[in-house]
């Protein structure tokens, strides 16, 4: 398999996503699924320069939580960096753990939260956690930055000690929200 | 025009003398399929989560390079996860086979017809999102390339084995999940693996 080209971890202050690979690392997870991100960039950086992470990129969030699945089965743990949008798409797919008790975690950055200025990422938002918890998914938050990273551990804690799927939702105070106005100004 | 490939007959030239192979099929035929081929702990079989059968073989394939991973299902459960070949494609695992028995039909809601029968050539998608191997299977000598393809060269590898429409008995798996697992993991991983997070 061809190793994700390497790239230079990124600059600049330590933050939750730095803390948070820290973590993962420690907890010696192995694949790394991945929708892109804007929330999760910095963390999608530091695992994309981590040799012991193998990175996959998806093309919609279920294929990550069926890739997990099969990396359990083969004895090695992963985790799923998404967005709220995509917690819909994984409801189904959700019956494979939820049926197997495969530990799973799931990173999810928050939309249509704190500042939201776009009205179509509202329903998903407002669902994300409710669908989550109706499927049978334990559910934690984090809406402040100095929180995530104490989710985050406790999270791989229940889901890999308990075999079980755990979302850790990153609410959009922490990464902020997108002022699409700003945007509009910008020259390319 | 040669006689159909029936699928029980293709599953089984596939899984003989299978080695250490790892075998995970997707929900419906394909489970029943691997099943009557002979029930083995290193066989993955899928009550649900349908379009996901390719990537948990993905996620075995990447856990386990060492090991061969085979992935038999349907055209309509490949036809619910087409974006998985992209994702399986751009990493290009060496030991994952995906084999679509393709009947053209749901054989499990009553026959309606898949997109495969209306003329979508799933090997087609799997070469042009760059599948190293990807062939159409409609007769035993091409069935006997699959295998040999299958043991015995490098992948990602994709097959579109068109086979007969017919029904067939059922031959369960056991069906509970959790048991499926552990079997496995016991299987490949070796008796800690029950201890071990």
């Amino acid at each position: 398999m061809k190793k994700t080209a390497a790239r230079a971890a990124p600059a600049g202050s330590v933050t939750w996503a730095d803390e948070v690979h820290a973590l993962l690392r420690a907890a010696r997870i192995r694949q790394v699924a991945v929708v892109p991100d804007a929330g999760h960039s910095r963390l999608i950086r530091l695992c994309e320069a981590d040799k012991a992470m193998k990175i996959v990129r998806l093309t919609t969030e279920e294929e990550g939580v069926a890739l997990l699945g099969g990396a359990w089965l083969g004895g090695e743990k992963g985790v799923l960096l998404m967005q709220s949008s995509g917690v819909g798409h994984c409801i189904n797919m959700l019956s494979l753990p939820l049926a197997c008790n495969f530990p799973l975690l799931m990173l999810v950055t928050m939309r249509g939260d704190h500042g939201e200025f776009n009205p179509a990422q509202v329903p998903m938002g407002h669902a994300t956690q409710a669908v989550l918890e109706a499927i049978g998914v334990i559910v934690k938050r984090a809406d402040l930055a100095p929180d995530v990273p104490e989710m985050v551990s406790s999270g791989l804690r229940l889901a890999f000690n308990t075999y079980r799927p755990v979302a850790v939702l990153i609410g959009q105070r922490v990464s902020g929200a997108k002022d699409f106005r700003e945007l509009t100004k910008v020259s390319a | 025009m040669s006689k159909p490939l029936h699928r029980r007959a293709v599953v089984a030239e596939l899984l003989k003398d299978r080695g250490d192979l790892l075998c995970v099929a997707g929900l419906g035929a394909p489970a029943w399929d691997i099943t009557a081929a002979g029930d083995h702990d290193l066989n993955f079989p899928m009550w649900g989560a349908m379009g996901g059968a390719a990537m948990i073989g993905l996620g075995l394939a990447l856990a386990q390079p060492k090991r061969k991973v085979l992935v038999v299902t349907g055209d309509g459960e490949m036809l619910m996860g087409l974006g998985s070949l992209a994702t399986i494609a751009i990493l290009k695992p060496k030991n994952l086979s995906v084999v679509v028995l393709d009947n053209e039909h749901y054989g499990e809601t009553g026959m309606q017809q898949t997109h495969t029968g209306h003329g979508v050539d799933l090997a087609g998608m799997a070469k042009s999102a760059g599948f190293a191997q990807a062939m159409k299977v409609a007769d035993p000598a091409g069935l006997g390339r699959l295998r040999r393809k299958v043991y015995g060269s490098d992948g990602p590898l994709f097959a579109q084995v068109k086979i007969d429409p017919e029904k067939l008995p059922l031959v369960l798996p056991p069906r509970d999940a959790s048991y499926l697992k552990h079997r496995f993991r016991i299987a490949l991983l070796g008796p800690e693996a029950v201890h071990d997070e």
